[in-house]
Order: structure tokens, then C-alpha cells, then sequence
């Protein structure tokens, strides 16, 4: 990859199947995770389907509950690792290097390798699926003694999850070497678009806890083959143990993965609400809050393990208080719009109705940080609504709005408006229709991960799987728009929107290969 | 561009260090826990105290405390496992001594590891065993029985709020771990908790 040519738009580089596996370039980089995530995507909704045809009616009918158990767990690793966080550091890829004024990542080799190690981790993991024994069935969060009960796969499980953690290790020390060292001149840390702010916290967070996670699937490695006991009663260890390590990441998990869908709303939002971000350095503020709070409320998601009174009411009140940065945001995001001359296209409606459907996802965990309301809501549906609320409108449409809103700069295509419309009312539907009575069968007592149900949970059930499958086939509406803006659509310009700001817009679209040869003007 | 091409190197190093150190503080949660844990009695760890400390109580006839007996076999092993009697009533500051019945139904030995656990938490460290067949592991023939007992006393520190302890023994079967790895009995901990 030898270039001679003289700096410029010149993209030198192999052609075909070469020219992805090589590359060290941003935005390459970044439409290799971006597609690598629209695959997953479908491959974890297909899991989701599987789960809802079985749950269509009481008693068994299609799957035998091992392997129901180990869709609920599949689905949710993908999802969780396969989609919404590379569909981020896609989006990252791409954008930051554009909104800071920069030509490329900071380290593009690294890069390369952060994206090519994940197909490699899902690969291994889909595989255990067609292992004597199965997949693993113990849940996405791996609790012990349960989990240390899964066959061959668990050795394969755990070193795909240390694959993805050192994936999204590698990919998040790029964000932070790219943002803090490749801002063009003038381009303060209070100038840097919400966007790259919010991934840069992100960043941090990974760092700070995908090792964590590491580690303790390692204990449970070692525990299940070489003899250890750090979470078997009998040496002297404690499953308990487990809960604890596992939610000290898996809290500021979750805020990584909707922290850059605030940051993509926070985006989308001023564009169509033609104002400036209300209250920027607030959501500055509020993001690193949450970040922070994020390390010191994870055993709310173990209420009912026991714990002392005055840790219980620790974690409740430190879980309750989140919500106050989290309400700035969302005052923040309503305060823009407020007498903004306003316009719907897709990605705003998909913004507006995260900012919705987000905001009841974040009341119903209100709900569940209340430890004595928890022992009723802990391990149902409840909690299934409740998640699934602030991932699916929450993170996924953030991931759609976002596509939709930066695509046209991608491709120099605008998307068809009409089918992106249609596309956002079938998801907004259906998203609903899928996950609201998931909260009454909850509350009724319906737990979660079992494949059969008591007879009075069946209609809020079979309402459910039909709002899953229309939401499931809405999005191969996506995808064929996603395809058909590719290949062809109307010119668009370099500003793309008309309320649209930032230095992305100031390059042609599709920009150049190399994102800033020379830094731009900062104002 | 003014870009120092050392810059974002020495940045990824100071962050790959995080990250390496962070994986070793998910190791020092181990560490941490246990000591959390010595500290407040949260998973019932109860205290294994030598007789001369014990003798340092007095008994305070005053007060009754219930003591329940709970027992349980652990991944559906072989043995029967029950308590003599089920509860008892004793005095803060007494040593009493209460027996627990084991016979192993299987056809082959079978080396058992009884872990106890003690609610409520706060409860736990007050409550103290000086003999105790779970400070080892027991080892049982095919067809074999046992009485095994347990002596204790109550710390008449016990906050006054509590009148009944239940003291709960889990069996685990390590007859093949127990072959490879010397069983630490000393910081044994609850496997499950029961609300």
C-alpha cells in the first residue's frame, strides 16, 4: 500500500476483498463495523423471533428449553456485542475523524485489527450452537453455578468475549488517542460536537470495565477446568462473588451503549430543530455524571441476593440520583426543539421518539431501583420491558436516526423519504406493540428466560410476538434502504440538511477518502 | 496538520495500562469481597473462634435466643443429611452442643464438604463455632452413617433484636476436587442465599 501520488483525494489502494481486509482507513474501518452490525443485527432479531414463536402460546411447541435458553443468551450477547456496540464504533470511525477536523483514526493499524479480531469472537461463539451439549444457556450475564454447568462451549464463550472486550478495548484507546491528539488547531474540548464528547466517555468507561468482565470470565474458566474456587461454595468461594464482578461492569455497560445514542440525538435534534443545542456544556456535565454514578449503583441489579440495609439503600438512592443527569438531558433535548422551526424527517422522528420511548424505558427503572419493589419486579418481564425500552427505542433507533442522518453524507445519496417515514412509523408500532404488555405480564408475575407461562400471561404474550415479527420484518425495510441509497438516489449536497452544523458538513458528500488533509478553520 | 506522531503512541499506552490494570482489579474484587464480607457477616459467614476465647463470655441467663437447624444437600448428592433436632433454645454466652445425622445412600465413597451460613447477617459474627464438622471434610463409605457434631455459643453481644438464628449447612460432594486441591475450610462462605 504504497502511496506515491502527492497528498490529496487520491484513495490508492487494493481493490476487492483486499482492499477491506487492509485497510487502515477511517471510514472503511468504520462501514466494515457498520455492516458487520446490520448482519448481527438480523442474526440476533432472528434469535429474538425464535423466542417470541415459542412464547406465542403457553406449553412447548417449537424449541426444547435448552435450546430456548441459549437463544435468550445468544440473542442477548449479540445484540449487546455484536450490534449496538459496533454499530457505535462504527459511527465513531466515521464521524469523529470528520467532526474534529482530523484526516484519520490516531492509530489506524490498530484500528484494522480492533474491527477484523470481531468476526473471528461471533464466529466462535455462533459455533458452540452446533456443540455436543449447546450453546451456553445460563443468560447473558454468566451467573455461576448455572453457567459453569454448560458443556464445550463454555472455554469458547469466554475467549469470545475476551476477543470482543479486547476489540472494543482497542477500539475505544483509538477514540480517546484520536480525539485527544487529532483536533484540528482551535478545536477545544468545549468545541467538540456532543457526539464526539459523549464517545469519548464512552471510551473511558470501556477501558475502565470490558477488562473487568474479562477477568471474571477467566474465574469461571478456571474454576470449571483447573480447579480453582473463586466462585465454588465448596473451596470456599461464592457464586454471590460473581454477581458482584460481573455488574461492576455490566452497569457502565449499559451506559456504554446508549451514551452515544444521547450523543447522536444531541446531534440530530438541533439540526431539524434549527437551534443550537440547548444547554451544551450541561450535557457535557451530565454525561461525565452518569459515567461516574455508573461505577456505584451495580448491586441494584442484585436487590434480592441479601445485602445489609444501609447498602441496600446505598444503591437505591445512588441508582434513583442518575436520574437527575439523565433529566437534564432530556430537558436539554425538549428545551431545543422549544420554538425551533421544526421538520420531521426520519432521523428526527426516530430522535424524537427516542427521546420518548427512552424517557419511559428510564421510569420503569426508576421503578426498579426502589429495593422493595424490586423483590416483585426482579427476574420478570418487568425488567425485560424495562431493558429492551431503553436498548431497542433507546440505543437501536439512536443507530437508525443516525444512519439515516448521516447516510446521504456517506453515499452523496439522499435515502427515499417516503420509505424511511414508513419505516420509522412500522419500528415506532411495532416497538411498542412488542415490549409494552411485556411490563404487565411482568408485574403479573411472568418470569423471564423460561420458554413455557401460566395460561393468563398468553394474550399479552401472542400481542408481543406479533409487535416482534412486524418490528423483525420493518427492518428489512432498512436494509433495503440502507442498500438502495448505496447504489443510487438523488444528488445531495455538501451540507446535506438545512439546519445541519459541524465541520462533517463542510466536506464533499461522499467526502474524500483521507477525511482533513489540511486542518480547517475552527471559529 | 501539527500532529507529534509519538503523541497518540504514548497515549494507547497510557491507556493499555488502564486496561491492565483494571483486569487486576477485577481479581482484587476477590480479595475485597472477602474482606467486606469478614467485616459486616454479609453471606452468613459465621466465626470459627478457638475455645479460650469462648470461656471469656458470660452467660446471660436472662435472655433465650432460638437457634434453627437447616440442612442441605448440594447438586442432588447421595447422602442423607439431617439434624438431630431441628431447634433449641440457648443462652447468649453458653457453649451447647447439637448433632447432625449423615448417611451416604450411594454405592461408593463419597467425600463430602458441609459449608455453614448463618441469618440473619448481622447475626453472624456472634455466632461461634469451636468444634464443628465442617472445619473438615468428611469422608464416607458406601452404606456408612455418622453423628456429627457441632458445638457453639452465642455471643451475648447479639444485637437485642434478634431471637432467632438459623444456622444452615450446605454438603457438597468433592470427592474429585477434594483428590487434586486442599480444600480451604477457613473462609468458607454461604453458597446460595434464601431470602
Amino acid at each position: 500500500m504504497s502511496t506515491t501520488a502527492a497528498e490529496g483525494h487520491h484513495a490508492d489502494h487494493p481493490s476487492g476483498i483486499m482492499r477491506w481486509i487492509t485497510t487502515t482507513n477511517h471510514k472503511d474501518i468504520g462501514t466494515l463495523y457498520l455492516w458487520f452490525a446490520f448482519i448481527m443485527f438480523f442474526v440476533g432479531g432472528f434469535m429474538a423471533l425464535i423466542i417470541r414463536s415459542e412464547l406465542f402460546q403457553p406449553g412447548l411447541q417449537f424449541v426444547d428449553p435448552q435450546f430456548f435458553n441459549s437463544m435468550t443468551t445468544m440473542h442477548a450477547l449479540i445484540m449487546v456485542f455484536g450490534v449496538v456496540m459496533p454499530a457505535f464504533t462504527g459511527f465513531a470511525n466515521w464521524m469523529i475523524p470528520m467532526m474534529i477536523g482530523g484526516t484519520d483514526m490516531a492509530l489506524p493499524r490498530l484500528n484494522n485489527w480492533s474491527f477484523w479480531i470481531l468476526p473471528f469472537a461471533f464466529t466462535m461463539m455462533g459455533s458452540t450452537l452446533f456443540m455436543d451439549g449447546g450453546g451456553p444457556a445460563g443468560g447473558w450475564t454468566l451467573y455461576p453455578p448455572l453457567t459453569l454447568q454448560t458443556g464445550n462451549a463454555l472455554p469458547f464463550v469466554v475467549f469470545a468475549i475476551h476477543l470482543m472486550g479486547m476489540s472494543s478495548i482497542m477500539g475505544a484507546i483509538n477514540v480517546i488517542a484520536t480525539i485527544l491528539n487529532m483536533r484540528a488547531p482551535g478545536m477545544t474540548l468545549m468545541k467538540m460536537p456532543l457526539f464526539v464528547w459523549t464517545w469519548l466517555i464512552t471510551a473511558y468507561l470501556l477501558i475502565a470495565v470490558m477488562p473487568v468482565l474479562a477477568g471474571g470470565v477467566t474465574m469461571l474458566l478456571t474454576d470449571k477446568f483447573f480447579g480453582t474456587s473463586f466462585f465454588n461454595a465448596a473451596g470456599g468461594g461464592d457464586p454471590v462473588l460473581f454477581q458482584h464482578i460481573f455488574w461492576f461492569f455490566g452497569h457502565p455497560e449499559v451506559y456504554i451503549l446508549i451514551l452515544p445514542s444521547f450523543g447522536v440525538v444531541s446531534t440530530i435534534i438541533p439540526t431539524f430543530a434549527r437551534k443550537p443545542l440547548f444547554g451544551y456544556s450541561s450535557m457535557v456535565y451530565a454525561t461525565a455524571s452518569i459515567a461516574f454514578l455508573s461505577f456505584i449503583v451495580w448491586a441494584h441489579h442484585m436487590f434480592t441476593v441479601g445485602m445489609p440495609l444501609a447498602g441496600a439503600l446505598f444503591f437505591m438512592f445512588a441508582t434513583m440520583l442518575v436520574a437527575v443527569p439523565t433529566g437534564v438531558k432530556v430537558f436539554n433535548w425538549v428545551c431545543t426543539m422549544w420554538r425551533g422551526a421544526m421538520t420531521f424527517e426520519t432521523p428526527m422522528l426516530f430522535s424524537i421518539a427516542f427521546i420518548i420511548l427512552f424517557t419511559i424505558g428510564g421510569f420503569s427503572g426508576l421503578m426498579l431501583a426502589l429495593t422493595p419493589a424490586d423483590f416483585q419486579y426482579h427476574d420478570t418481564y418487568f425488567v425485560v420491558a424495562h431493558f429492551h425500552y431503553v436498548l431497542v427505542p433507546g440505543s437501536i433507533f439512536a443507530i437508525i436516526a443516525a444512519t439515516y442522518y448521516w447516510l446521504p453524507k456517506w453515499t452523496g445519496h439522499m435515502y427515499n423519504e417516503t420509505l424511511g417515514k414508513a419505516h420509522f412509523w412500522l419500528s415506532a408500532i411495532f416497538v411498542n406493540i412488542t415490549f409494552f404488555p411485556m411490563h404487565f405480564v411482568g408485574l403479573a408475575g411472568m418470569p423471564r428466560r423460561i420458554p413455557d407461562y401460566a395460561l393468563q400471561f398468553s394474550d399479552y404474550n401472542q400481542i408481543a410476538t406479533i409487535g416482534a415479527f412486524g418490528f423483525g420484518f420493518a427492518q428489512l425495510l432498512f436494509l433495503w434502504l440502507v442498500i438502495q441509497t448505496i447504489r443510487g438516489g438523488a444528488k445531495t449536497t455538501d451540507q446535506v440538511w438545512e439546519g445541519a452544523e459541524g465541520l462533517e458538513w463542510t466536506l464533499s458528500s461522499p467526502p474524500p477518502y483521507h477525511s482533513f488533509t489540511t486542518p480547517p478553520l475552527i471559529k | 496538520m501539527d500532529i507529534n506522531n509519538s503523541s497518540p503512541k504514548r497515549s494507547a499506552i497510557k491507556l493499555g495500562v488502564i486496561a491492565m490494570a483494571m483486569f487486576g482489579f477485577g481479581y482484587l474484587l476477590v480479595p475485597l469481597y472477602d474482606a467486606l464480607c469478614d467485616v459486616t457477616g454479609l453471606n452468613g459467614k459465621s466465626s470459627n473462634v478457638t475455645e479460650q476465647q469462648t470461656v471469656d463470655f458470660e452467660t446471660d441467663e436472662t435472655r433465650t435466643v432460638t437457634v434453627e437447624f437447616i440442612t442441605n444437600l448440594n447438586e442432588g448428592m447421595q447422602w442423607n443429611f439431617k439434624p438431630e433436632i431441628t431447634k433449641m433454645e440457648v443462652h447468649p454466652g453458653k457453649a451447647y452442643q447439637a448433632n447432625f445425622l449423615v448417611s451416604n445412600k450411594s454405592n461408593h465413597a463419597i467425600i463430602g464438604q458441609a459449608v455453614p451460613s448463618v441469618v440473619p447477617f448481622e447475626a453472624a459474627n456472634h455466632f461461634i463455632k469451636t468444634e464443628c464438622f465442617c472445619f473438615t471434610n468428611q469422608t464416607l463409605q458406601a452404606g456408612e452413617s455418622l453423628e456429627m457434631p457441632v458445638v457453639f455459643v452465642i455471643n451475648p453481644a447479639l444485637p437485642e433484636r434478634v431471637t432467632t438464628v438459623t444456622l444452615s449447612y450446605t454438603f457438597f460432594d468433592i470427592s474429585k476436587s477434594a483428590n487434586n486441591a486442599e480444600v480451604d475450610t477457613a473462609g468458607l462462605t454461604l453458597t446460595t442465599q434464601d431470602i
